[in-house]
């Protein structure tokens, strides 16, 4: 009997459940359908079964060169990422493995930066890319997104550093390892995933942000949301088009979004949800 | 001797990312403060001196200021009550046990990980378009007439995309939150003969309250600032019907040149996201002590 109804119930959460994510996700499912039918297709109602054809992602590519975009945000994204892991993982080390009485007020004044609104400081910045000639810039982009992005990658590595057990290091010094000893042989095995988890969700972010990327950005630097955004122009009104290149910017992200839901918990609320 | 050898390699490594921030912090701020006291329009710089509050009063009279300042909280809150309420619901729906849970919890949180360009264009497009979008061929084939949802609804259509785009995330946390509850603790409650209601609002609740509050917070800081979406489906309008003050201090600085302006606006800006950070890290910063 409380079996059945347990069944039961599994059922009805189940059918439920489906009917919530499938409602959600349906604009993404729709998208890439809608990315290989026809323009003619793509207006006329509603139908998840396209033609089938792969005229949109070649269209993309010859009339927009989709692949510029494209590899800037490769190159933002992932250049940005690694050089605030540059930068955050020392200081992370070391206040995780030496805290002082101020560390703590010095990570919070960290995730303070991230607070301020970006158009707080657009004017500024902007003057400041002007005169620096790195408006349209890969350069000028890769800077700023690292600067947002260091308070995050500190604070994910910091959370993930102090879940190493400091006996581990005080046992490996009694074995008479040296300090680069312990850093390459101990630590470095045991904050690999840490590191990538943050690298993982630090792409992520970079790949999204859409605010300095469209206001800093032209034809040269734009990566890919500056790019899609430039098809809310009425010469943009092509949907199974707009479709393809949408499909072909967030297809790479989803799939790694997929892979790190866990971290992004833990990386978006600072450590405060795991 | 080894120790202070130590402190001082641990403060050797901590400098670069504190100078950085020290730096990001400081400088673009303090130009801001600065130019918002500046009559300073990039159309006519000849005209530059000291403006006094000059650039304040005229933010301030603005009649879009206080209409900025109104759709700015509208999408805050409407946003938050969506995506708080539904993440709830949905993290309860999705801690029962359910067939292919894994593949239901990867569609839920897929609207996280869409650019807002990306996100805002579909919407516009192919969903709430009036002609040909799937909320038009779902209203005609109910016999109803299609709504042109961003002449007749333009806040209320921005507020859904982005209680789209934010909806996962809160999903995502508190069904985090939630499989931290102890199964025991669930079990005594229903041992002791509370229904399904009472447990929720005595036992759940109060268990979420921290993941609720963190959702609430992080969300704040950017939903303050959303940009994206309203500068490609209604770039601000009709009139100012969707301008926040994000966009309104776009507006002011790209568009009007007017770099005092923009930097009177910024600073409120910067001070009304203080008022949430402060609160914020608050929350965080207990966890830190435990």
């Amino acid at each position: 009997m409380a079996r059945a109804v347990s069944t039961r119930r599994k059922t009805i959460a189940t059918i439920a459940a489906w009917l919530v994510a499938l409602v959600i996700f349906f604009p993404i499912l729709y998208t890439v359908a809608t990315s290989f039918k026809t323009e003619a297709e793509a207006i006329s109602g509603i139908s998840l079964i396209p033609s089938g054809t792969f005229e949109n992602y070649v269209q993309v590519q010859t009339q927009r060169d989709y692949f510029k975009p494209f590899m800037n945000s490769v190159v933002i994204s992932v250049g940005s990422t690694v050089i605030a892991l540059l930068i955050g993982i020392p200081a992370a080390w070391s206040m995780a493995f030496s805290p002082t009485k101020r560390t703590k007020d010095v990570l919070m004044w960290m995730l303070s930066t991230k607070m301020m609104p970006a158009v707080g400081v657009l004017v500024p910045l902007y003057l400041m890319f002007r005169d620096f000639g790195l408006l349209d810039t890969r350069i000028g982009l890769t800077v700023v997104f690292t600067l947002i992005n260091l308070p995050i990658v500190v604070w994910m590595l910091y959370t993930y550093f102090r879940e190493i057990p400091g006996e581990i290091l005080e046992a490996a010094r009694m074995d008479g390892a040296s300090l680069v000893g312990e850093i390459v042989y101990v630590l470095t095995p045991m904050a690999v995933p840490g590191i990538a988890s943050t690298l993982l969700l630090n792409i992520i972010l970079a790949w999204n942000e859409a605010f300095w990327s469209i206001r800093l950005s032209a034809a040269n630097a734009a990566p890919l949301t500056a790019f899609i955004a430039s098809f809310s122009s009425p010469q943009g009104l092509f949907w199974a088009k707009l479709s393809a290149a949408s499909t072909l910017a967030i297809a790479p992200i989803l799939i790694m979004g997929w892979f790190s839901q866990r971290q992004l918990v833990r990386g978006l609320t600072f450590g405060a949800v795991k | 001797m080894a120790t202070r050898q130590t402190r001082t390699l641990a403060r050797a490594m901590m400098a670069p990312a504190v100078v950085l921030l020290l730096v990001w912090m400081i400088v673009p701020l303090a130009m801001t403060l600065w130019f918002s006291f500046q009559n300073y329009n990039l159309l006519n710089p000849i005209t530059r001196g000291f403006a006094g509050f000059l650039n304040y009063e005229f933010f301030y009279t603005d009649p879009a200021f206080f209409q900025s300042i109104a759709n700015t909280l509208i999408i805050v809150g409407g946003v938050l009550a969506i995506t708080v309420i539904g993440g709830i619901l949905l993290a309860l729906l999705l801690d029962q046990p359910i067939f292919g849970q894994g593949i239901v919890r990867i569609l839920v949180i897929s609207p996280f990980f869409v650019m807002p360009p990306v996100a805002a264009l579909v919407w516009k497009n192919m969903i709430m378009h009036p002609g040909y979008g799937v909320l038009a061929d779902i209203a005609r084939f109910l016999g109803l007439q299609p709504v042109d949802w961003f002449a007749q609804h333009p806040l209320f259509s921005i507020v859904i995309i982005v209680a789209w785009q934010w909806l996962p995330f809160a999903t995502l946390i508190l069904l985090t939150a939630l499989q931290s509850l102890d199964e025991e603790q669930k079990e005594a409650a229903e041992m002791d003969g509370a229904n399904v209601f009472n447990r929720f609002l005595y036992l759940t609740l109060p268990h979420l309250a921290r993941a609720i509050t963190v959702v609430i917070l992080i969300q704040t800081i950017f939903l303050l600032g959303v940009y994206a979406e309203i500068l490609v489906t209604t770039n601000g309008g009709p009139g100012y019907a969707t301008t926040n003050l994000a966009f309104l201090i776009y507006r002011t600085a790209l568009l009007s040149y007017d770099v005092g302006g923009a930097s009177a606006g910024g600073v409120i800006a910067v001070v009304l996201a203080n008022i949430v950070a402060l609160f914020l890290m608050r929350a965080v910063g207990r966890n830190l002590d435990r």
